[in-house]
């Protein structure tokens, strides 16, 4: 009877083991199975002009990601101005001044915010954000703009990114001893200045990592963006110009990708160069938030 | 005076990006509803693409729903036959190697960052290695690999917070690891139905990852290896379309989704506030 349960207890653990070492294992797996698969078009033509040229011709064998890129970078940049100083206003809120049950109210909201999926999103970027673009805002700047912008990718992203940040942004304001908030307070200063001089100066490597993790979910977010931004292969010249992010690209040709030769290798590299810089993104940033939490845990 | 002035400022300005955000939510679920609901109909949950659906003639996208469900479904039940043994390794097995632990934590974490597209064309080059062609089946592994780190990551959570007491009872009454892990899912069903849920919303909202490996098709599957169409890629094609009845149906699928979603959330949220009820 005992022999049964330690062979049980055995096997589970070896059992167990090999799916932990494989799930781990995943992460590098997906970075090699897209390198491999981006292989081709890497030997035919240098990086370097893959990346720094903008011209795009499948049919000619032309492969320049750089307007892709502006697009993606354009776009991330704007909903980062837009997201961060929001989220980092509401998160001092919630975190220093507002009320267990106020709290409590107002936490919800934002969960439910970061539930709702992509694709719902878009169909609320194009019923809204769109024409407010066009009617409202462009106007008054450029001759014409449809309103499928860059503007409108960054604000649809912004909203998508802000309950990331805001709970990212609460664990780390938590980590900051309270020890330290009563040791400004007592010595004059007044809660604002405490959360300028003590709590935002303690906080900055969370803060940075926070931002960079809100970076990398901007990076790769695709149909709420695919379906606000225009999509015309271009360099923006201004933030109401049409842009044309690199996972928009892979989303909108994934059907024919395989009839035109190098082609299905170049998407393959798109998706690659989003895993690498998304990868090393996220491992930064969640290494800080890991030394955050151990040191003041 | 100066100080107290620019504290209200600044508080004031808090306040206000605090309110806009629930204003945001409350604008989006308005405007989804609005548009929604005038074309919302028996028929469109209830019927599958009649001939010329797409030029506005009759049908509904029961299709997508059904195909949806399949998916979040199938993918759920794959994602927790992987990470239940993960959870139980890091938080049982291997309480003492502190190091394999924090690295499955860490490649979990960073999993949980990486965009579905690239699950989807990473789930694309499986698909095309073993011969598949877009399917419920490719579709269903490539959405369980999205929803595995979101499942480990959120049951670690729960998990974590276990006293290691209640281990250690185990032991000292002659127990194993194995006996002790059981015990441990048990204390921890209500954060294990939320991860559930999680994982459902996540995967019946997700489109990039379905997009490569699903296919889309206007019949329900009733095979793995056929291609299934889904919620949000319904509402994402017919938005697509100049005509204007074949988008208000758009409407009514977003509007369809969002309450699907919005229910996992409400119930999502039930489960934790008992969890939170049982804590010591």
């Amino acid at each position: 009877m005992k022999n049964i349960r330690l062979t049980i207890d055995k096997i589970t653990g070896n059992i167990f083991l090999i799916f932990t070492l494989l799930s781990t294992v995943t992460v590098l797996l997906i970075g090699v199975g897209l390198y491999y698969k981006s292989l081709p078009i890497l030997q035919n033509s240098s990086l370097s002009s893959l990346l720094l040229s903008a011209e795009w011709k499948p049919f000619k064998s032309a492969f320049g990601f750089l307007s892709y890129i502006a697009g993606t970078l354009w776009v991330t940049a704007i909903a980062i101005i837009i997201a961060l100083p929001v989220s980092l206003l509401t998160a001092i809120y919630l975190s220093e001044y507002a009320h267990a049950k106020v709290k409590r109210a107002l936490l919800p909201p934002i969960d439910l915010l970061s539930g709702i999926p992509p694709v719902i999103y878009g169909v609320w970027g194009v019923l809204v954000i769109v024409p407010f673009v066009q009617e409202k805002l462009a106007v008054h700047f450029v001759e014409f703009s449809s309103g499928y912008s860059t503007l409108a990718g960054g604000i649809v992203l912004a909203i998508m990114i802000i309950p990331l940040i805001i709970s990212i942004l609460l664990e780390v304001f938590n980590t900051v001893p309270d020890g330290l908030r009563e040791a400004s307070l007592s010595v004059g200063a007044t809660k604002w200045e405490t959360i300028k001089y003590v709590l935002l100066k303690k906080s900055r490597p969370g803060i940075i990592a926070a931002v960079v993790l809100a970076i990398s979910r901007a990076f790769g977010e695709t149909i709420a963006v695919l379906m606000v931004c225009g999509n015309i292969p271009e360099i923006p010249h201004s933030i109401f110009d049409s842009c044309y992010p690199l996972p928009a690209l892979i989303a909108n040709n994934y059907g024919e990708m395989l009839s035109v030769p190098m082609y299905e290798s170049a998407l393959m590299l798109a998706a690659f160069i989003l895993f690498i810089i998304i990868f090393l993104f996220n491992a930064i940033s969640r290494i800080i938030l890991y030394r955050l939490e151990k040191n003041n845990g | 005076m100066k100080r107290k002035l620019e504290e209200q400022f600044f508080k004031a300005l808090m306040i206000l990006s605090t309110l806009s955000i629930s204003a945001v939510l409350v604008m989006i679920i308005w405007t989804i509803t609005s548009r929604g609901a005038s074309s919302l109909t028996w028929d469109i949950v209830s019927k599958v693409p009649e001939g010329g659906f797409y030029i506005g003639k009759g049908g509904g996208i029961l299709n997508a729903i059904i195909g949806s469900i399949y998916i979040t479904i199938g993918a759920t039940l794959l994602g927790l036959m992987v990470s239940i043994p993960v959870v139980l390794y890091i938080n049982v097995y291997a309480k003492k190697n502190a190091w394999l632990a924090t690295t499955t934590r860490l490649a979990a974490d960073i999993l949980f960052g990486i965009p579905s597209i690239v699950y989807g064309a990473f789930g694309f080059t499986i698909m095309i290695y073993f011969g598949l062609k877009t399917s419920l089946l490719a579709g269903t592994i490539t959405v369980t690999l999205l929803v595995i780190p979101i499942l480990v990551r959120s049951m670690d959570e729960v998990m974590r917070l276990v006293p290691d007491d209640i281990g250690n009872a185990v032991y000292s009454l002659g127990g194993t690891r194995w006996e002790s892990a059981k015990i441990l899912i048990r204390q921890c069903v209500p954060g294990i139905i939320t991860a559930i849920l999680l994982s459902f919303g996540r995967a019946i909202g997700d489109a990039a990852c379905v997009l490569f490996t699903a296919g889309y098709t206007d019949s329900i599957p009733t095979s793995l290896d056929q291609p299934t169409a889904t919620l949000p890629l319904a509402i994402f094609f017919q938005l697509s379309s100049p005509i204007e009845e074949v988008q208000n149906r758009a409407y009514a699928a977003a509007l369809i989704l969002t309450i699907i979603v919005l229910l996992i959330s409400f119930t999502a949220k039930y489960f934790s506030k008992k969890l939170s009820k049982n804590k010591i």
